[in-house]
Protein backbone atom coordinates (compact mmCIF):
# COMPACT_ATOMS: atom_id res chain seq x y z
CA UNK A 1 0.00 0.00 0.00
CA UNK A 2 1.08 3.59 -0.48
CA UNK A 3 1.52 6.09 2.33
CA UNK A 4 -1.49 7.90 0.86
CA UNK A 5 -3.59 4.72 1.27
CA UNK A 6 -2.35 4.48 4.87
CA UNK A 7 -3.37 8.08 5.61
CA UNK A 8 -6.87 7.50 4.21
CA UNK A 9 -7.39 4.08 5.76
CA UNK A 10 -6.39 5.20 9.27
CA UNK A 11 -7.68 8.82 9.00
CA UNK A 12 -4.25 10.12 9.98
CA UNK A 13 -3.22 13.67 10.66
CA UNK A 14 -0.42 14.72 8.28
CA UNK A 15 2.26 16.68 10.13
CA UNK A 16 4.88 16.66 7.38
CA UNK A 17 3.84 15.59 3.92
CA UNK A 18 7.22 15.11 2.28
CA UNK A 19 7.03 14.94 -1.49
CA UNK A 20 6.41 11.33 -2.15
CA UNK A 21 3.40 10.30 -0.07
CA UNK A 22 1.38 9.48 -3.18
CA UNK A 23 3.83 6.91 -4.52
CA UNK A 24 5.85 5.82 -1.51
CA UNK A 25 5.15 2.20 -0.64
CA UNK A 26 4.60 0.90 2.89
CA UNK A 27 5.90 -2.65 2.88
CA UNK A 28 6.01 -3.39 6.61
CA UNK A 29 5.76 -1.92 10.08
CA UNK A 30 7.92 -1.47 13.17
CA UNK A 31 7.03 -0.34 16.71
CA UNK A 32 9.65 1.12 19.05
CA UNK A 33 10.86 4.18 20.94
CA UNK A 34 14.48 3.32 21.66
CA UNK A 35 16.25 4.90 18.72
CA UNK A 36 19.29 2.63 18.49
CA UNK A 37 17.02 -0.37 18.66
CA UNK A 38 14.79 0.97 15.90
CA UNK A 39 17.72 2.03 13.74
CA UNK A 40 19.19 -1.45 13.65
CA UNK A 41 15.92 -3.35 13.24
CA UNK A 42 13.40 -1.29 11.28
CA UNK A 43 13.49 -2.10 7.58
CA UNK A 44 13.36 0.06 4.51
CA UNK A 45 9.73 0.79 3.66
CA UNK A 46 8.43 0.20 7.19
CA UNK A 47 5.79 2.40 8.77
CA UNK A 48 7.50 3.28 12.07
CA UNK A 49 5.10 3.60 15.01
CA UNK A 50 6.52 5.60 17.91
CA UNK A 51 5.84 8.22 20.58
CA UNK A 52 9.31 9.71 20.08
CA UNK A 53 8.88 13.01 18.22
CA UNK A 54 12.23 14.79 18.40
CA UNK A 55 14.89 15.71 15.88
CA UNK A 56 16.74 12.46 16.47
CA UNK A 57 13.67 10.45 15.46
CA UNK A 58 13.88 12.16 12.08
CA UNK A 59 17.57 11.25 11.88
CA UNK A 60 16.74 7.62 12.54
CA UNK A 61 13.92 7.65 9.96
CA UNK A 62 16.34 8.98 7.33
CA UNK A 63 19.08 6.50 8.14
CA UNK A 64 16.76 3.50 8.29
CA UNK A 65 14.87 4.57 5.13
CA UNK A 66 11.48 3.94 6.70
CA UNK A 67 8.44 4.91 4.61
CA UNK A 68 7.07 7.23 7.30
CA UNK A 69 6.95 8.07 11.00
CA UNK A 70 3.53 7.42 12.56
CA UNK A 71 3.23 9.15 15.92
CA UNK A 72 0.89 7.21 18.18
CA UNK A 73 -1.48 8.45 20.91
CA UNK A 74 -1.27 12.03 19.71
CA UNK A 75 2.34 12.33 20.85
CA UNK A 76 4.13 15.62 20.32
CA UNK A 77 6.42 16.51 17.43
CA UNK A 78 8.64 19.49 18.22
CA UNK A 79 9.58 22.40 15.94
CA UNK A 80 13.21 21.35 15.42
CA UNK A 81 11.99 17.94 14.38
CA UNK A 82 9.50 19.44 11.92
CA UNK A 83 12.22 21.56 10.31
CA UNK A 84 14.48 18.54 9.97
CA UNK A 85 11.63 16.44 8.57
CA UNK A 86 10.85 19.11 5.96
CA UNK A 87 14.52 19.38 4.96
CA UNK A 88 14.81 15.62 4.52
CA UNK A 89 11.38 14.91 3.02
CA UNK A 90 10.41 12.61 5.87
CA UNK A 91 6.67 11.88 5.99
CA UNK A 92 5.32 12.33 9.54
CA UNK A 93 1.80 11.24 10.44
CA UNK A 94 -0.18 11.12 13.67
CA UNK A 95 -3.04 9.18 15.22
CA UNK A 96 -4.85 9.28 18.58
CA UNK A 97 -4.77 5.46 18.70
CA UNK A 98 -2.06 3.46 20.44
CA UNK A 99 0.65 1.36 18.78
CA UNK A 100 -1.16 -1.91 19.54
CA UNK A 101 -4.36 -0.91 17.76
CA UNK A 102 -2.58 0.66 14.79
CA UNK A 103 -0.08 -2.15 14.31
CA UNK A 104 -2.82 -4.77 14.53
CA UNK A 105 -4.81 -3.13 11.78
CA UNK A 106 -1.72 -2.43 9.66
CA UNK A 107 -0.63 -6.07 9.90
CA UNK A 108 -4.04 -7.14 8.62
CA UNK A 109 -3.85 -4.79 5.67
CA UNK A 110 -0.32 -5.62 4.51
CA UNK B 1 35.98 7.02 -8.93
CA UNK B 2 39.72 6.46 -9.08
CA UNK B 3 40.91 8.34 -6.01
CA UNK B 4 39.58 8.19 -2.47
CA UNK B 5 37.29 11.00 -1.30
CA UNK B 6 38.20 12.50 2.06
CA UNK B 7 35.65 14.23 4.31
CA UNK B 8 36.07 15.95 7.67
CA UNK B 9 33.37 16.96 10.17
CA UNK B 10 33.49 18.71 13.52
CA UNK B 11 30.81 17.47 15.90
CA UNK B 12 29.44 20.00 18.39
CA UNK B 13 29.30 18.47 21.85
CA UNK B 14 26.40 20.47 23.19
CA UNK B 15 23.98 20.52 20.31
CA UNK B 16 21.74 17.48 20.23
CA UNK B 17 19.65 18.97 17.47
CA UNK B 18 22.61 18.81 15.07
CA UNK B 19 23.71 15.32 16.03
CA UNK B 20 23.31 13.14 12.98
CA UNK B 21 24.28 15.82 10.48
CA UNK B 22 27.66 14.31 9.68
CA UNK B 23 26.27 10.80 9.21
CA UNK B 24 23.47 12.22 7.06
CA UNK B 25 26.00 13.97 4.80
CA UNK B 26 28.17 10.86 4.56
CA UNK B 27 25.09 8.85 3.60
CA UNK B 28 24.23 11.37 0.89
CA UNK B 29 27.77 11.32 -0.49
CA UNK B 30 27.77 7.51 -0.68
CA UNK B 31 24.37 7.59 -2.36
CA UNK B 32 25.53 10.17 -4.92
CA UNK B 33 28.57 8.06 -5.78
CA UNK B 34 26.30 5.04 -6.19
CA UNK B 35 27.48 2.62 -3.48
CA UNK B 36 25.38 -0.51 -2.83
CA UNK B 37 22.37 0.29 -0.55
CA UNK B 38 23.52 -2.15 2.13
CA UNK B 39 26.95 -0.49 2.41
CA UNK B 40 25.29 2.93 2.63
CA UNK B 41 22.86 1.83 5.34
CA UNK B 42 25.51 0.01 7.40
CA UNK B 43 27.94 2.93 7.21
CA UNK B 44 25.26 5.50 8.05
CA UNK B 45 23.99 3.59 11.09
CA UNK B 46 27.49 2.95 12.45
CA UNK B 47 28.58 6.57 12.01
CA UNK B 48 25.32 7.92 13.46
CA UNK B 49 25.72 5.81 16.62
CA UNK B 50 29.33 6.93 16.95
CA UNK B 51 28.37 10.56 16.32
CA UNK B 52 25.69 10.40 19.02
CA UNK B 53 28.29 8.93 21.39
CA UNK B 54 30.56 11.92 20.73
CA UNK B 55 27.71 14.24 21.76
CA UNK B 56 26.50 12.24 24.77
CA UNK B 57 29.79 11.19 26.30
CA UNK B 58 32.73 13.15 24.93
CA UNK B 59 31.67 16.80 24.55
CA UNK B 60 32.03 16.54 20.79
CA UNK B 61 34.86 15.50 18.51
CA UNK B 62 35.94 15.04 14.94
CA UNK B 63 35.03 12.61 12.20
CA UNK B 64 37.34 11.82 9.29
CA UNK B 65 36.07 9.69 6.45
CA UNK B 66 37.90 8.15 3.54
CA UNK B 67 35.68 6.78 0.80
CA UNK B 68 37.50 4.46 -1.58
CA UNK B 69 36.12 2.09 -4.24
CA UNK B 70 36.81 -0.96 -2.05
CA UNK B 71 36.07 0.37 1.44
CA UNK B 72 34.83 3.17 3.68
CA UNK B 73 37.23 4.09 6.49
CA UNK B 74 36.01 6.25 9.38
CA UNK B 75 38.06 7.68 12.27
CA UNK B 76 36.26 9.35 15.18
CA UNK B 77 38.45 11.29 17.58
CA UNK B 78 37.46 12.90 20.86
CA UNK B 79 39.09 14.40 23.92
CA UNK B 80 36.43 13.18 26.32
CA UNK B 81 36.79 11.14 29.52
CA UNK B 82 37.69 7.88 27.78
CA UNK B 83 35.90 4.55 28.21
CA UNK B 84 36.56 2.93 31.57
CA UNK B 85 35.71 -0.64 30.59
CA UNK B 86 35.51 -1.25 26.84
CA UNK B 87 34.44 -4.88 27.25
CA UNK B 88 31.48 -3.83 29.40
CA UNK B 89 30.59 -0.95 27.07
CA UNK B 90 30.45 -3.43 24.17
CA UNK B 91 27.71 -5.46 25.89
CA UNK B 92 24.16 -4.88 24.68
CA UNK B 93 22.12 -3.05 27.29
CA UNK B 94 25.04 -1.55 29.23
CA UNK B 95 24.88 2.25 29.27
CA UNK B 96 26.25 5.16 31.27
CA UNK B 97 24.07 7.74 29.49
CA UNK B 98 22.36 10.28 31.79
CA UNK B 99 18.57 10.39 32.23
CA UNK B 100 17.99 13.42 29.99
CA UNK B 101 19.62 11.52 27.12
CA UNK B 102 17.45 8.47 27.79
CA UNK B 103 14.36 10.68 27.63
CA UNK B 104 15.33 11.48 24.01
CA UNK B 105 15.27 7.79 23.14
CA UNK B 106 18.98 7.07 23.47
CA UNK B 107 20.97 5.30 26.15
CA UNK B 108 19.62 1.83 25.46
CA UNK B 109 23.12 0.42 25.57
CA UNK B 110 22.99 -0.46 21.89
CA UNK B 111 25.42 2.08 20.45
CA UNK B 112 28.73 0.21 20.44
CA UNK B 113 27.12 -3.20 19.75
CA UNK B 114 25.33 -1.66 16.74
CA UNK B 115 28.59 -0.16 15.46
CA UNK B 116 30.26 -3.56 15.68
CA UNK B 117 27.31 -5.23 13.97
CA UNK B 118 27.38 -2.86 10.99
CA UNK B 119 31.11 -2.64 10.35
CA UNK B 120 33.71 -5.14 9.21
CA UNK B 121 36.43 -3.76 11.47
CA UNK B 122 36.07 -1.75 14.68
CA UNK B 123 38.96 -0.63 16.86
CA UNK B 124 38.78 1.46 20.04
CA UNK B 125 41.86 3.17 21.46
CA UNK B 126 40.92 4.89 24.69
CA UNK B 127 42.88 6.58 27.48
CA UNK B 128 41.05 7.62 30.65
CA UNK B 129 41.05 11.38 31.04
CA UNK B 130 42.48 11.93 27.55
CA UNK B 131 40.00 10.65 25.01
CA UNK B 132 39.08 7.97 22.54
CA UNK B 133 39.86 7.19 18.93
CA UNK B 134 37.50 4.81 17.18
CA UNK B 135 38.43 3.39 13.80
CA UNK B 136 35.84 1.74 11.59
CA UNK B 137 36.12 0.01 8.26
CA UNK B 138 33.35 -1.19 5.98
CA UNK B 139 34.32 -3.16 2.88
CA UNK B 140 32.44 -2.87 -0.37
CA UNK B 141 31.74 -6.48 -1.29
Amino acid sequence: MTVKNLIDEFSLEVICHGELAEEKQVTGGYCGDLLSWVMSRAKEGDCWLTVMGNVNSVGVAVLADVACILLTENSAFDDDALRRAEQNNVIVLRSDKNAFELAGKLADLL
Amino acid sequence: MSEAIKLHYDVDGKDFTRAGEASGKIKKTLKDIGYPPEIIRNTAIAVYEAEINLVIHAGGGEIDVEIAPEYVHVVLTDHGPGIENVELAMQEGYSTAPDQVRALGFGAGMGLPNIKKYTDEMKIDTVLGEGTVMTLKIYVK
